[in-house]
């Protein structure tokens, strides 16, 4: 393979023919904001938070899938790329219910930490509230379509690691949703092996093991009861 | 089959042809006002009245005029051929009456009306004239001609250099010269090279490709059969869309045919170049006229685009090169070769050769389909062949491109129909959808009504077009029902700006434009639906960005 030196943010770097720009920047500590890239899987060049502005080309090109030349000048950062993300991510928060507190996801969530990141401080945009259910059919996961964005990093690791192909897409637009098999619940997937890529390759609440949630939190009202009763009637047994 | 073989059964079938022609325009509109039964009655008329020796009812493609429809079109009875409008099965024996002189009070078309006199007709020229369904009546129009010269005359190289003389550009819309795509698949290094028709026209109020599918499969699949050659391709794809099933119908008819004369399938014209087409129907998706999301509809994948690079011509179907044109552009490869690439170059403009098909529709007297040189004014088409708006109207705007298009104001009547001038005024050339707006037309409305149909057809796969469309959707409803300030004005401004510039294919990236035009042309229409600030005028939703970028 071949050396290739091309400019990062007035850097001057190498790098083996046939990289991509992700992987040169990442290699030489230039931070670029991903969602829908995830390291093992190929790339779909979806979510557009990674565009770079690429000298000789008025287009912005995604930095995953786009491959290095000779001589390349990039800029990952400027005050439109900025605000480009910045959107990206509200228009996300807009588009479903993504709710951080109640969330099984918040602290360690892709989409949160990216929001922090770009300065998002608020939503301008009107939240859309669509209804969308949560599929709990799973033994072992469930599936909250509130909090997913599309990323089909699931459906990749799934197809392409796993080779179960129990996640797909199907609608389109924003009706858009991730299926499993044939749009049949989680639970009902003969296809499903339950190997769990799905939930590790998830960026934000959407995919999660079961127990893990915050709603599944049990309260233990019967020991409050246990405690009362021991106070007030001195008696220990229920 | 040799050439000798082919014109020897050409001239078995013009013998055999009757004095009188009634052709009966047999194209999707027409057939939906009773075609077919008029066909079947006229020819029933014509024997009850004892002319079957000299009259033959022909079934033909569109003649274009479809608003005047259902068309006949009568040839052979006096030195100008005769033309009958908005005909009913009723008719047919005042119509056949006519032919021996009787009284006939079915209303007369003018066949020298600007409708039809100010056209040039290349993709067109047999539209109305040859029977879709018969090969010998395309063989006999000079058809499958340029195929054998190509096969039998010219190297592989001398039909791209022919293409790129001509100057022909793509006609589903962006324009990339047609001569350079097809240059380029020639030389990338492959074994299986593809060739692929995009016939998934699903712009609102165009109908250009499905009339040439209807009327002429013969002349596309000889375009990709001569692009097969010279790009070194042996198997073809016509994708169309299952909401044309009579272009389907036709096709399949026309494959079936040219195999059987060998025309098509293996050792074409017994030469060594081999070329089969099969037909991919599409399901339902406006996305899938994206060429990197056909291609995976074709591979049986779920239709989203992919970035590019690669482009199609380095690796499109199963990673192979493939050439991938339009149905419009496949449509113009035959006279291109027939009459030599410098005679294309000399019509048009200096950029934009060539013809183009568009389909009149709108608020205008004269609606259906035309083809006009490029560079022709839009004043011309909309006023002297469309006649204007109908009584009681002018006209305010006309629209381009479709959903990724924009909406030119009457004031710009005069800008000549080429790439660049339509460009330069925020529209494009688009397909050849041509929507006439008049004075009651609210622009604001318009610009929603396209927003909405680039929300619904979005495939869903990247962020900005998925979601930044529904906003942009929102926004415009909220306006158009007077909830919206400035603030709402200008946040849509700015969504325009940032879905053009991120999404993935063009669907979204062109999807900002019927907004951007009008707020363009017509911003006193958005302002004068906005309401007072209940915030003030304060912030103007201009972004915040933080300083660096930390993920």
């Amino acid at each position: 393979m071949a050396a290739k030196t091309l400019i990062i943010d007035g850097k001057e770097v190498s790098a083996e023919e046939g990289a991509t720009v992700l992987q040169v920047a990442r290699d030489n500590g230039v931070k670029l904001p991903t969602l829908c890239h995830l390291e093992g899987v190929y790339d779909v060049g979806a979510c557009r938070l990674c565009l770079v502005e690429i000298a000789g080309t008025t287009k912005l090109l995604p930095a995953c899938t786009t491959k290095i030349s000779e001589g390349m000048r990039i800029t990952t950062d400027s005050d439109r790329l900025r605000k480009y993300r910045r959107m990206t991510i509200e228009l996300l928060f807009a588009e479903r219910n993504h709710v951080c507190a109640v969330c099984v996801s918040n602290g360690h969530c892709e989409l949160q930490t990216l929001a922090y990141s770009l300065g998002m401080d608020h939503v301008r945009y009107d939240y859309i509230f669509p209804k969308w259910n949560v599929d709990l059919t799973h033994r072992m996961f469930g599936m909250d379509h509130n909090r997913c964005i599309l990323c089909t990093r699931c459906v990749r690791v799934c197809w392409h690691i796993e080779g179960a192909g129990t996640k797909n897409v199907a609608g389109r637009g924003a009706t858009s949703k991730i299926i499993s098999d044939l749009n049949q619940p989680w639970g009902d997937s003969e296809s499903c092996t339950e190997c769990g890529k799905c939930v590790m390759a998830c960026p934000t609440g959407a995919l999660f093991n079961k127990g893990t949630t915050t709603g599944e939190m049990e309260h233990d009202r019967d020991k409050l009861e246990f405690i009362v009763n021991a106070r007030e009637k001195q008696q220990w047994l229920p | 089959m040799q050439l000798d073989d082919l014109n020897a059964l050409v001239a078995k079938h013009v013998g055999a042809r009757k004095k009188i022609v009634l052709r009966t325009c047999m194209s999707a509109g027409c057939m939906s006002s009773q075609a077919d039964v008029i066909k079947k009655n006229l020819e029933a008329e014509v024997k009850a009245q004892g002319l079957e020796a000299d009259v033959e009812v022909r079934r033909v493609g569109c003649m274009g005029f479809c608003g005047q429809g259902p068309l006949i079109g009568v040839d052979g009875l006096s030195a100008k051929e005769k033309l009958f409008e908005f005909v009913k099965p009723t008719d047919a024996p005042a119509i056949v009456g006519s032919l021996k002189g009787g009284a006939c009070d079915v209303q007369a078309g003018n066949p020298d009306h600007p409708f039809f006199a100010k056209q040039m007709r290349i993709v067109r020229a047999n539209g109305g004239i040859v029977d879709p369904e018969r090969i010998e009546d395309y063989l006999a129009a000079g058809g499958y001609q340029a195929l054998h010269q190509v096969l039998t005359e010219m190297q592989l190289a001398g039909v791209v250099e022919e293409i790129t003389k001509s100057g022909l550009r793509g006609r589903g819309g962006a324009g990339f010269l047609t001569g350079l795509k097809w240059g380029t698949v020639a030389k990338s290094a492959g074994a299986k090279k593809y060739v692929v028709c995009n016939g998934d026209e699903g712009d609102p109020g165009a109908f250009m490709d499905r009339s040439v599918l209807e009327s002429d499969p013969h002349l596309v699949l000889e375009g990709m059969a001569i692009a097969a050659y010279a790009v070194g391709a042996d198997q073809g794809f016509l994708y169309v869309r299952a909401e044309y099933p009579l272009a389907i119908a036709r096709l399949q008819t026309a494959i079936k045919q040219a195999k059987q004369l060998g025309l098509l399938g293996g050792g074409i014209f017994e030469s060594p170049f081999n070329f089969n087409v099969d037909i991919r129907i599409g399901a339902g998706a406006f996305v899938c006229g994206e060429e990197t999301a056909l291609m995976a509809s074709v591979e049986g994948k779920r239709g989203t685009p992919r970035p590019r690079p690669p482009f199609p011509a380095e690796s499109g179907l199963w990673g192979c090169p493939t050439l991938i044109n339009n149905v419009e552009t496949f449509a113009n490869i035959t006279a291109i070769i027939n009459r030599g690439g410098a005679w294309y170059a000399g019509i048009g403009t200096e950029k934009s050769k060539g013809t183009k098909v568009f389909a009149l529709t709108g608020k205008i007297r004269n609606n259906g389909l035309i083809e006009v040189p490029m560079g022709i004014p839009l004043r011309q088409i909309v006023e002297e062949m469309g006649g204007g708006a109908p009584a009681g109207g002018q006209i305010k705007s006309v629209q381009t491109g479709g959903p990724s298009g924009g909406c030119i104001p009457a004031a710009y009547l005069d800008t000549p129909v080429d790439y660049e001038s339509l460009t330069k005024l925020g529209s494009i050339m688009g397909s050849g959808g041509m929507v006439v707006m008049d004075d009651a037309t609210n622009m604001v409305e318009i610009a929603k009504f396209y927003m909405e149909f680039c929300m619904e057809e979005s495939c869903g796969k990247c962020i900005p077009c998925r979601t930044g469309t529904a906003q942009m959707f929102h926004l415009l409803e909220k306006i158009t029902q007077r909830r919206g300030t400035a603030r709402d004005l200008a946040k849509l401004e700015e969504l325009c700006d940032m879905v053009r510039h991120t999404s993935l294919c063009g669907l979204g990236q062109t999807a900002p434009n019927p907004v951007a035009s009008t707020l363009k042309f017509f911003r006193a229409e958005y302002e004068a639906l906005l309401q007072p600030d209940p915030h003030g005028p304060r912030a103007n939703g201009s972004v915040k960005t933080a300083e660096a970028v930390t993920p």
